[in-house]
């Protein structure tokens, strides 16, 4: 275990490297002169001038990159040049609105799907199962922007329910936050739920159709009890890839949910940073977002090492 | 012979009907998408508008059918994209299985997986502003790394049986054995794997000109028409709900379709889920 763990470490180190090389040669490299870019056609010399020597744009792009690697390592992203704050302050300050969004979509997703993709498989072929099928069909192909507009529609202007957006500030108390995220968390957990519960489905029944599943029911276990003792446990690899991968989903969606719901998060961040052109934002947030999809994945990995064996050994 | 299954030919209607109407658009619509009559601004639908009309006045069927137009095309060409950069790598690294070059695609294949389409549309855009076009680059790399696993995929599999060995003995090389024997008879896999991306394509074209990194004004996309919707939702929910459907349906149809396609192109895939 302790191998596949350091050469998962190993492999997690070399990608991150990588991307933020590719990162740091879109937003640094490619523009030719970043202050000029930032600043717009109509800046005066002097001011970009002053602008490339803040930046340290005259030192090699070779050492520009390893500065703001080696600043990253020790929680220094560089200032933004519109807000005049350290990067790393407008960050976790936004992160604190977006990472809960994500990880409360993640959780409504995946207590969504669990229960109801069992159930699809347990009844696989009753009109239960169908309806189950033609409900998760119809959940992929909604954009949970536009689900997000409807919600806010019925639950916040017609039935009032819910304010249509914005959002207090955990320092306002820990419910109202919680109340202000749940719109935006459904909007983004039910299309992800109508994925996972298919993928739960399908694990399932080919779990279901396993010698040890006909031993299990041989030596007198009812269908309820084999699919809840030894079905789900084994469908559990497939299911856990799945949730590994919708982090990566669910984060880039509630960049984008956001917007519906006026919510101070990493989304409103970075597309304000792409109009006002403050490139330095925009690189700290994408090599943060890579980094959080990255991070999962090796945790992914190391959760089903963990959950199977026979993962461990295979090593690659 | 197996019957056409009726998910294939519900999809394949679903899908028609969006097609038509991008086509359609190009030569026709009911009214001048640009022309703004501010007299006819915010109307529900009605037998003139049948969609009704937005807040310049412009008629939202017309709107809808232009934008069909713009979210078919970047979804196509990303695919396009997508499979002329994928399809290669995949059947190289198959070729060249377990060796170096094999994981040096992997490995890179794993990277831009780590790179979401919305983070590559933002990475383009902070660099070369928004467009269209920069829409179809992110969405493509976002598919190249789709297309060339499910290719390495399926030619792993064929690289193991008797007529090609045969055909690698006889002298052939790798390159022509899997542009010539392994090409032809992925080509099912990749057509699936292609309305499966064409349909994310879609989605993720709306995302991102919901969040103005699409297509640019004046062109109606489906995404923007949601974002200028969204103001205006209390008063005027017509404007949110009627290009929503539009991308449902589309997104729907082509599931639909692929899953249809799937079951009914190689009964043998159906077994392999």
């Amino acid at each position: 275990m302790l191998r596949f763990a350091l050469q998962r470490l190993f492999s997690l180190a070399i990608s991150l490297v990588v991307a933020s090389l590719v990162i740091f040669f879109v937003i640094e490299v490619i523009p030719g002169d970043p202050a000029a870019y930032m600043l717009g056609m109509n800046a005066q010399p002097e001011t970009v001038a002053a602008l490339r020597r803040e930046l340290g744009l005259d030192a090699g792009p070779f050492a520009r990159y390893l500065a703001w690697v080696g600043g990253m390592l020790v929680g220094d992203f560089g200032t933004s040049y519109t807000y005049r704050v350290p990067v790393s302050e407008l960050v976790l300050a936004r992160l604190g609105v977006s990472l809960p969004l994500t990880l409360y979509a993640l959780l409504l997703s995946t207590a969504i799907a669990f229960p109801v993709g069992l159930i699809a498989a347990a009844r696989r072929g009753s009109g239960l199962d169908a309806g189950i099928m033609g409900a998760t069909q119809l959940g992929i192909a909604i954009p949970n922007f536009w689900f997000a507009m409807l919600l806010v529609l019925v639950f916040a202007i017609s039935l009032q329910w819910f304010s249509a957006g914005g959002f207090p500030g955990w320092d306002k108390g820990f419910w109202i936050n919680i109340k202000a995220l749940t719109l935006p968390a459904v909007a983004l957990a039910l299309p992800q739920a109508s994925i996972l519960a298919r993928v739960m489905r399908s694990a399932v029944i080919e779990t279901l159709g396993q010698d040890y599943i006909r031993t299990a029911r041989a030596k007198g276990l009812s269908q309820r009890q084999s699919v809840l003792r030894h079905a789900l446990r084994n469908a559990l690899i497939p299911v856990l890839t799945i949730i590994g991968l919708q982090f990566s989903f669910l984060l880039a969606g509630a960049i984008i949910i956001e917007n519906v719901f006026f919510l101070p998060g990493l989304g409103r961040l970075i597309f304000q940073a792409i109009t006002q052109r403050d490139l330095i934002v925009v690189e700290s947030v994408v090599m943060l977002l890579v980094f959080a999809v990255i991070l999962v994945t090796f945790l992914v990995d190391m959760a089903y090492a963990a959950a199977d064996p026979r993962l461990r050994r295979r090593g690659a | 012979m197996r019957r056409a299954p009726l998910t294939l030919l519900a999809g394949a209607a679903l899908t028609g009907v969006f097609a038509l109407a991008a086509l359609v658009s190009l030569l026709w619509t009911p009214f001048d998408v640009t022309a703004m009559n501010i007299g006819a601004r915010l109307q529900a639908p009605n037998a003139q508008h049948w969609f009704g009309t937005d807040h310049f006045g412009r008629d939202v069927l017309s709107m809808i059918m232009v934008g069909a137009r713009i979210s078919i095309a970047v979804a196509v060409v990303a695919v396009g994209m997508g499979m002329v950069l994928g399809v290669p790598l995949g059947l190289l690294a198959a070729a060249n299985r377990g060796g170096l070059l094999d994981e040096v695609i992997m490995r890179g294949n794993d990277l831009i997986f780590a790179f979401p389409a919305l983070v590559i549309a933002i990475l383009i855009t902070a660099v070369f502003g928004p467009s269209a076009v920069n829409a179809i680059i992110a969405i493509g790399i976002f598919n190249t790394p789709v297309f060339a696993r499910v290719a390495r995929g399926g030619a792993l599999s064929l690289w193991t049986l008797d007529y090609i060995r045969a055909a690698e003995v006889s002298g052939k090389g790798k390159l022509r054995i899997s542009a010539e024997h392994i090409l032809p008879n992925i080509a099912n896999l990749l057509i699936v794997q292609g309305t499966i991306q064409f349909s994310l394509g879609i989605l993720a074209e709306a995302a991102l000109s919901y969040v103005g990194l699409g297509a640019q004004p004046p062109m109606p996309s489906w995404g923007r028409m949601l974002a200028e919707a969204q103001t205006m939702i209390s008063f005027a929910p017509h404007l949110a709900i009627l290009p929503g459907l539009a991308i449902v349906l589309t997104v729907l149809g082509l599931n639909l379709m692929g899953d249809g396609l799937r079951d009914s192109l190689d009964p043998k895939l159906r077994r392999a889920r």
